[in-house]
């Protein structure tokens, strides 16, 4: 206890100190030869190991891409599973590089929490899944319905905010983890279970029977989840930013994994500004100039990867929706390679 | 050297002193444990100013805008981070108080039983204690939370137990009663019957003294402290109206709601304590040796005399220090709530509040001055105890 | 005093009283029952109830977890309830398909057999220290304490100079994480303790007050704070480049807390050693360190092995408190194998948890046995 005020009254003592950004982030993980990326773990479509602990997942596929710009090897990643609750911690104590765990982006978090969030990558809302059986067809009509919720999510502020805008009765019954959310859920000891929407589909597979569960239509809030880095090493920050920037610019600009040695030797002045055959981008980033040669040869381009973890392939089928390119009546838009 | 007179100390090189080594070690202990700090301290504040994590004790008043499952005193979404810690605390003693209660019934039960002559029921308690005590108690909340879930019935086919209270698996709902008009006579009638019962004890010890008789006591009490409240409850026309849990859309409404999750804590907390209770019951009983007994016997006791009079008082002075220590184990572990989701001090503040401010140093080091004072309160009043039963002793 | 005339004296008997029965039988199995269940209205009562009770809990469980149990399958299917068996008992071969998993967790599966080399050299270690009639026993500690931390580590970790490749410690899990806690609990617990405990005894001010402080402090908190504290603020006390793993933070937090109890167990030892013994020592010479090394410590950790192993057995059900800060212990990967959809069935999370008892229950038994045993041997050879 005492150790610990003392603390806090040196932190402040100490506030003015100077410091300076440095590389030493991307030195680490190049020392170290291999990223440390905080993924979820539970979560089918975002992060999630089989029972040979190769992980996959839209998140996943964000960490695979940036070990494939500093390495050219999108294995050289090592995830650590982490739960809505420890995932600050761990990105704080240097513990991962990068968080990639469905984060949403909020101002608190940008800015106390110590996070540097680059972006967003999926724009989600939060939703709630009920049973069938209830023959509900609103969120406005769960007043006085008790809500299996994850700790420490927006998720848990968004609920209680929701229900008393709308001057509704809460009960929230709140778990650690999602696993033990749902579980509890269907085991009947709630009636409706809320995370993002986007969770909610993967989620609805975990419960014994899929089809007996339905995802109410209502969005109750925004939800911009992105990857995050700690405060303190800009150049980190953007490297990270500008993976899923050229992402999103590689398939607006129609490269894509089959097609990207083809694409290296189009004459668009874009095309060579993104894939580094003219220009010099890579190296103001600290990284080799055909980096996204390297990312989207290993794990393609954000349409791609959508399509793979959520898309209509996957058990999930998640329409790309608010996460369409701009040009496509989305939101994804990302500055330009230049 | 070999001049040295009787008062005039020998003389030591420094190096040889006891007391300048032991000074010298000391220092040097102090000089690392200090640098130790200091080193800490300064690469805490160097850490969290390098990612700019907000510090300070300013959270404690800001909403904290999450909900709570279960609260005791009034709390909502736009109350305070403090307003939760308070919450979570309460839970906490709450959960540890009515756990002592039954894991000490339990334990003494089950300590008798291990020394009954009855071989079964000296065996069965016996293999409650070896299994209970060898299973991590996590195990045990995670099993008794999902037994307690699963085993019983959804909310549309809640059990219906008499006196108008449901059981379900969103926990157990009971009627509430709410004091009717005229209701202060019964408190009032309670304070005057302990005043009374007071009295009769100092008056019967007198006479107990002077003549020798003896006063029944015991029932005399009882009769003035439950019975002449009772009395005036059911005069007054029973004054008490009960708010009966119904069935809603979603829920059960109205009445107490005992949460499934508060169960299994409870349930797993005092079966695992009671284990180690009976244990220390056994050995405070085993502890009195059987000479008194017969002792006691010889004196013309009865068995019930000789086991109040005789040999209770000794094997307490035994059982309580253990004892208290289980029970501080007790609300230790109380939070492992945070496993099964109940909300408790560490589920709240340890992990919500934590979560949602970011601020680790602040809220850690507040959680474990909340159970370090409890624990610091329980010795002192136990010191107390000790001291005061060693008096008895001649 | 009037003589005696049998003809005058009507009150004498004159004929033999009928014989007594013969006492009860009290020996045999008939006796051992009558007077063991049935002595009297109370005792009978009390043994129909406890037979009642057995009846309603060994019959079910065993249907449970041996007749009606299913013991080999692929999936899911295999566990379900179907008309031809409508009673479904524990799912065994859940189980034994994640086997490796709860006793490797990912440990890749090629290099799973540094980890069986692990168990063993653990194995060696313990039976050198505990077994009754082992030889060298100081030999046996500096292998426990010295070399066999280091040689597990080189294992565990990997060292690519001599062709262990490296496996970082999130691949870990299940049983392995379980024995290296509380392992590595056992390693610095107790020589931190006899420090700790040597400290609270000391005549020396500040060195007992900060021993005091430390123990008192720990002892008054959860694990789960304790924990907590390592996991969160940790990373925050040393300096950014060190970033210790998760694993390691949780280490710190189970060798602190277990120091702190050991602390308190060695400290009785040392109280039951009699006064004579300090005196002994100290008359002949001995400083102060050879006095503990070479008389009291010696002595003070015999009479203590039992408590020792009472509070391993205890440190052990403690790891499961990791499962809190997100490591996966034995516990946590059965919790997180039973919500796989694969297996998702009535019993699916019943049979993980009786898995998880029946495991946890043979090891503490097995040393609360040792301990009980080693108990009953120094009392005699005290007695003696």
């Amino acid at each position: 206890m005492k150790r610990g005020i003392l603390t806090f009254g040196l932190a402040i003592a100490i506030a003015s100190a100077a410091f300076s950004a440095s590389a030493q982030t991307l030195n680490a993980i190049k020392q170290r030869g291999a990223l440390n990326c905080g993924a979820n773990g539970t979560l089918a479509g975002f992060g999630l190991p089989d029972a040979q602990g190769n992980w996959a997942g839209f998140d996943v596929d964000y960490c695979r891409a940036i070990a494939a710009a500093i390495f050219d090897d999108p294995t050289k990643v090592k995830f650590v599973p982490l739960s809505a609750k420890d995932r600050f911690t761990a990105l704080q104590s240097g513990e991962v590089d990068v968080l990639a765990r469905n984060t949403t982006w909020t101002i608190s978090r940008d800015t106390s929490l110590g996070l540097n969030f680059t972006g967003t990558n999926y724009y989600d809302g939060q939703g709630f899944m009920v049973r069938k059986s209830l023959k509900l067809n609103s969120a406005l009509e769960l007043n006085d319905a008790a809500i299996c919720v994850q700790q420490g999510t927006t998720t848990e502020l968004n609920l209680a905010d929701f229900f008393r805008a709308n001057r509704m009765k809460l009960k929230t019954v709140t778990f650690a983890t999602s696993t033990e959310a749902v579980k509890a859920y269907d085991a009947g000891r709630c009636d409706a279970y809320t995370t993002d929407a986007s969770a909610l589909y993967g989620e609805r597979l975990r419960v014994a029977n899929s089809n007996d569960h339905v995802v109410l239509p209502e969005i109750i809030s925004k939800e911009p989840l992105g990857l995050a880095v700690r405060h303190g090493d800009d150049q980190w920050y953007d490297i990270v930013k500008w993976t899923h920037f050229v992402l999103l610019n590689a398939e607006e600009l129609g490269v894509a994994k089959a097609n990207v040695d083809a694409q290296m030797k189009s004459d668009n002045p874009e095309i060579k500004r993104l894939l580094g055959t003219e220009g010099k981008y890579g190296e103001a980033l600290g990284l080799p100039n055909d980096f996204v040669v390297r990312i989207v040869k290993h794990v393609g381009n954000y349409g791609e990867i959508f399509e793979r973890n959520l898309g209509q392939p996957t058990p999930l089928k998640i329409a790309r929706g608010l996460n369409a390119l701009w040009s496509k009546g989305g939101l994804q838009y990302a500055p330009p390679v230049r | 050297m070999s001049r040295a007179g009787a008062d005039e100390k020998p003389a030591i090189s420094p190096l040889h002193d006891p007391r300048w080594r032991s000074a010298v070690y000391q220092v040097l202990l102090c000089a690392v444990i200090v640098f130790l700090v200091y080193s800490a301290v300064d690469n805490a504040a160097q850490n969290l100013q390098r990612a700019r994590i907000a510090s300070g004790f300013d959270f404690w008043h800001r909403t904290a805008g999450f909900d709570i499952s279960q609260t005791l005193i009034d709390y909502s979404t736009v109350s305070t981070y403090g307003r939760a810690f308070w919450v979570g605390l309460l839970n906490t003693l709450l959960v540890a108080g009515l756990g002592i209660i039954i894991a000490t019934i339990i334990g003494f039960i089950v300590g008798i039983a291990r020394l009954s002559k009855n071989a079964l029921v000296s065996r069965l308690a016996g293999g409650y204690v070896e299994v209970i005590r060898n299973l991590p108690l996590l195990l045990q909340l995670l099993f008794w939370y999902n037994a307690v879930l699963k085993a019983l019935p959804e909310l549309s086919d809640s059990l219906v137990l008499p006196g108008g209270a449901f059981l379900n698996n969103r926990g157990l709902f009971l009627p509430q009663p709410v004091a009717g008009a005229g209701f202060s006579v019964v408190p009032l009638m309670f304070v005057i019957g302990l005043a009374g019962a007071l009295l009769f004890r100092v008056w019967a010890k007198r006479r107990q003294e002077r003549t020798g008789l003896q006063a029944p006591i015991l029932l005399a009490t009882f009769l003035l402290v439950i019975g002449l409240p009772l009395a005036a409850f059911l005069l007054s026309g029973v004054p008490i109206e009960f708010g009966y849990p119904e069935k809603g859309r979603f829920n059960i409404r109205g009445g107490i709601e005992i949460l499934p999750e508060f169960m299994a804590l409870l349930f797993g907390l005092s079966i695992y304590t009671a284990a180690f209770i009976a244990e220390v019951v056994r050995a405070g009983i085993l502890a009195v040796s059987h000479g008194q007994t017969e002792a006691a016997y010889s004196l013309g006791l009865r068995p019930g005399q000789t086991l109040r009079r005789v040999v209770i008082p000794q094997a307490m002075r035994v059982i309580v220090p253990p004892l208290t220590n289980q029970y501080l184990n007790l609300t230790k572990n109380s939070s492992l709530a945070v496993a099964i989701g109940y909300p408790d001090l560490v589920q709240i503040f340890a992990g919500t509040v934590l979560n949602q401010t970011g601020q680790a140093v602040e809220v850690i080091a507040i959680t474990m001055a909340v159970y370090l004072t409890i624990s610091l309160v329980t010795s002192l009043l136990m010191n107390w105890y000790n001291a005061r039963i060693a008096l008895v002793e001649r | 005093m009037a003589a005696h005339t049998p003809s005058g004296t009507s009150y004498v008997r004159a004929q033999a009283v009928a014989p007594l029965p013969p006492p009860l039988v009290e020996s045999g199995a008939i006796g051992w029952l009558r007077t063991a269940l049935f002595s009297g209205p109370l005792n009978i009562v009390l043994t129909i109830l406890s037979g009642a009770l057995i009846v309603l809990i060994v019959p079910p469980l065993l249907n449970f977890l041996i007749f009606d149990a299913t013991w080999s399958g692929a999936d899911r299917e295999a566990c379900l309830a179907r008309p031809d068996r409508p009673v479904v008992g524990a799912c065994w071969a859940f189980i034994r398909e994640r086997l490796g998993y709860f006793i490797y967790g990912f440990y890749p599966i090629a290099e799973r057999w540094r980890v069986d080399a692990f168990f063993v050299l653990l194995t060696i270690g313990i039976i050198w220290l505990l077994a009754p009639t082992a030889r060298r026993r100081t030999l046996g500690a500096i292998y426990f304490f010295v070399v066999m931390p280091v040689l597990a580590c080189v294992l565990l970790l990997g060292w690519p100079a001599i062709g262990l490749p490296e496996v970082s410690t999130t691949q870990w899990g299940g049983m392995l994480v379980t024995v290296v806690v509380s392992g590595v609990g056992i390693v610095f617990s107790l020589p931190i303790g006899i420090v700790l405990a040597l400290g609270r005894r000391s005549r020396m001010p500040l060195v007992k007050l900060f021993s005091v402080i430390f123990i008192e402090f720990v002892r008054g908190v959860p694990l789960v704070t304790v924990l907590f504290m390592a996991s969160v603020m940790l990373p925050l006390f040393v300096p950014e480049q060190w970033s210790p793993d998760k694993l390691l933070r949780a280490l710190v937090g189970v060798a602190l807390f277990a120091s702190a109890y050991m602390a308190e167990v060695v400290r009785a030892g040392l109280q039951a050693i009699p006064r004579g013994q300090y005196e002994g020592a100290m008359a002949v010479g001995l400083s102060y360190w050879r006095m503990m090394g070479l008389i009291i410590l010696p002595q003070a950790l015999r009479v203590t092995i039992p408590n020792i192993v009472n509070s391993y057995i205890a440190l052990f059900k403690d790891t499961t408190l990791v499962f809190i800060v997100g490591i996966f212990d034995f516990l946590r990967t059965i919790e997180a194998a039973r919500v796989d959809p694969k297996w998702a069935t009535p019993v699916t999370s019943t049979t993980g948890y009786a898995f998880a008892a029946i495991v946890y229950f043979i090891c503490c038994y097995l040393m609360s046995r040792y301990a009980r045993d080693m108990e009953a041997r120094l009392t005699t050879t005290h007695r003696r």
